[in-house]
């Protein structure tokens, strides 16, 4: 395990029509760690996760990953996003959704490549859905949709997995499946998650961070009454004294 | 019935609206695919009322109104184009500014062109009866751009289509992906303009790759669909115009439409046995 961290996100700030999303945020992840990012809806998890992955810059404070900024290494992370979307009417089958995620390792023009069937392949096998790569996107669960966007992530062969609500529409048995599935891929995979389902997260993951607008990371997965209580309840909090802040507010 | 067959045998007229027929069914199968995923048929409409500036431009000043056609048409899927990425929130009000502009712009040069204005009605609804050798050789070299770039860019336009910030993430420059989409588009238009005209573009744009999508597994296929049901639409649609003396456009169309709707009406029924056979196992 090397010394640096491998995500290290510094007093960052977004702000996005006006309103501040992500206030003096700081949050360092090791290699190998599992991490749960949870959070009331609106608290800015997305946020954070695309300003890791690179999609989002944010005005203030410095974003490290792999000791770069995320932009230039982002074929070494893999992102899985909310399925919400993705197009299910979008005629694509399951092989080339999962080879559209390592078009960094091959040509990026004129048909596909043997290395990045190979790829896709490997990955569908990773996560158990090989069977059903000539099967259209669409008409596959929403368990095994997500598998497949885990697959599509894991062919770009990532040291990070970002995702976004893994288990959102998605039954119980398969959410348990997907879970199972995260532990194998972070023995090798660093892994940062968002969920607000707090529950579920802290039963798998080595480290929870709550995240409304400012952060607090809990070093481990003991989650106490008092802990729900501050992120949730300093939201309703908020919302209930209307949209200006008191410059004090500290939401512990 | 069988002089239509004669007819295409020995009058040049006749093949080469064939023979356009076929051309354009390749534009239309590639390009209407993209077209009907990405779901732009919106900005297609823009693109292609937009034309008849360049073309009444063209017209007015003496040259030909397909050169007009196809340097206007990039222009407008530039112009629209940037307009779509920048204006995300009033994106539909500003294309349907532009398209109407464009029409209103054409309108005016073709007035003020003397002479007798029986082009007007072709620009519109299109003259596949009409179309020269010359037509016939540009049609045919915008047709190998299109399938050329489209096998150059197949992955990159994929992945944009399919999931744009996915794409970002891959390192592909999807803002200019995608703008060469929407001018291969307004390449196809031009193309599609020969045969029925700008207004009823859109048809041939979208209705044989939304056929083509109900029955295949991926966007290939869908192409391949869609080239070959362009391909029965426009050659059963010139059949079908000859004898009673139809618009052939319109006509084409027509058939475009009622295949449509069986297709729906087909898939449709197969969903819901599908359905029906899910609940009872």
């Amino acid at each position: 395990m090397s010394t640096h961290p491998l995500i290290d996100v510094q007093n960052v700030y977004f702000q996005y029509d006006g309103e501040l999303i992500l206030d003096d945020v700081s949050l360092r992840v090791r290699e190998g760690e599992f991490v749960g990012l949870i959070g009331p809806n609106g608290g800015g998890k997305t946020t954070l996760l695309k300003i890791v992955a690179g999609l989002l810059v944010p005005q203030k404070g410095s974003v490290l990953v792999l000791g770069q900024p995320p932009r230039e290494i982002s074929s070494q992370i893999g992102y899985v996003p909310q399925q919400i979307n993705l197009d299910k009417e979008f005629p694509i089958t399951v092989l080339e959704v999962v080879m559209l995620g390592c078009l960094g390792r091959a040509s990026l023009f004129g048909g596909y490549r043997k290395r990045e069937r190979e790829l896709a392949e490997k990955a569908l096998a990773e996560v158990d859905m090989l069977a059903f790569r000539h099967r259209r996107f669409g008409t596959l669960s929403g368990g095994q949709r997500q598998r497949v966007l885990i697959a599509r992530a894991l062919a770009g062969e990532p040291r990070l997995l970002i995702m976004d609500e893994p288990t959102a529409n998605v039954d119980s048995l398969s959410q348990q499946q997907i879970y199972d599935l995260l532990h194998k891929i972070n023995e090798k995979c660093t892994i940062i998650l968002v969920s607000h389902d707090l529950g579920v997260v802290s039963r798998h993951v080595t480290r929870v961070a709550c995240l409304n607008r400012r952060m607090v990371i809990h070093p481990t997965t003991a989650i106490t009454d008092s802990m729900i209580q501050d992120i949730y309840q300093s939201h309703v909090h908020l919302v209930n004294h209307g949209d200006i802040l008191p410059s004090g507010y500290e939401p512990v | 019935m069988l002089e239509f067959f004669e007819v295409l045998w020995n009058q040049t007229f006749m093949q080469h609206a064939f023979l356009t027929g076929i051309l354009a069914s390749l534009a239309c199968g590639i390009i209407g695919s993209y077209v009907v995923v990405k779901r732009i048929v919106f900005i297609s409409g823009g693109i292609s009322h937009s034309v008849l500036a360049g073309m009444g431009l063209a017209y007015y000043l003496g040259y030909p109104p397909l050169l007009g056609a196809v340097l206007f048409a990039i222009l407008a899927a530039l112009l629209i184009g940037v307009i779509s990425l920048r204006a995300r929130q009033r994106e539909d009000t500003i294309i349907g500014a532009v398209w109407a502009i464009g029409m209103a712009a054409g309108l005016i040069f073709i007035s003020r062109t003397p002479g007798y204005n029986a082009d007007l009605m072709s620009y519109l609804f299109g003259n596949i009866l009409m179309v020269s050798r010359s037509d016939l050789l540009i049609i045919a070299v915008l047709d190998g751009l299109i399938v050329l770039l489209v096998f150059l860019f197949y992955k990159p336009f994929l992945a944009v289509c399919f999931d744009e910030e996915y794409a970002r993430l891959q390192g592909i420059c999807v803002d200019a992906v995608y703008l060469l989409l929407l001018c291969l588009t307004a390449l196809t238009i031009v193309v599609l303009i020969q045969v029925v005209g700008i207004i009823l573009v859109l048809a041939l744009l979208t209705l044989p790759a939304a056929m083509a999508s109900h029955h295949v597994r991926g966007l290939l296929p869908m192409m391949l669909t869609a080239t070959g049901v362009g391909m029965i639409c426009t050659s059963a649609g010139l059949f079908l115009s000859y004898e009673p003396n139809l618009p052939t456009g319109a006509t084409i169309v027509m058939t475009a439409g009622s295949l449509y709707l069986l297709s729906t009406a087909y898939h449709s029924l197969a969903q819901y046995r599908q359905r029906l056979r899910g609940k009872r196992w």
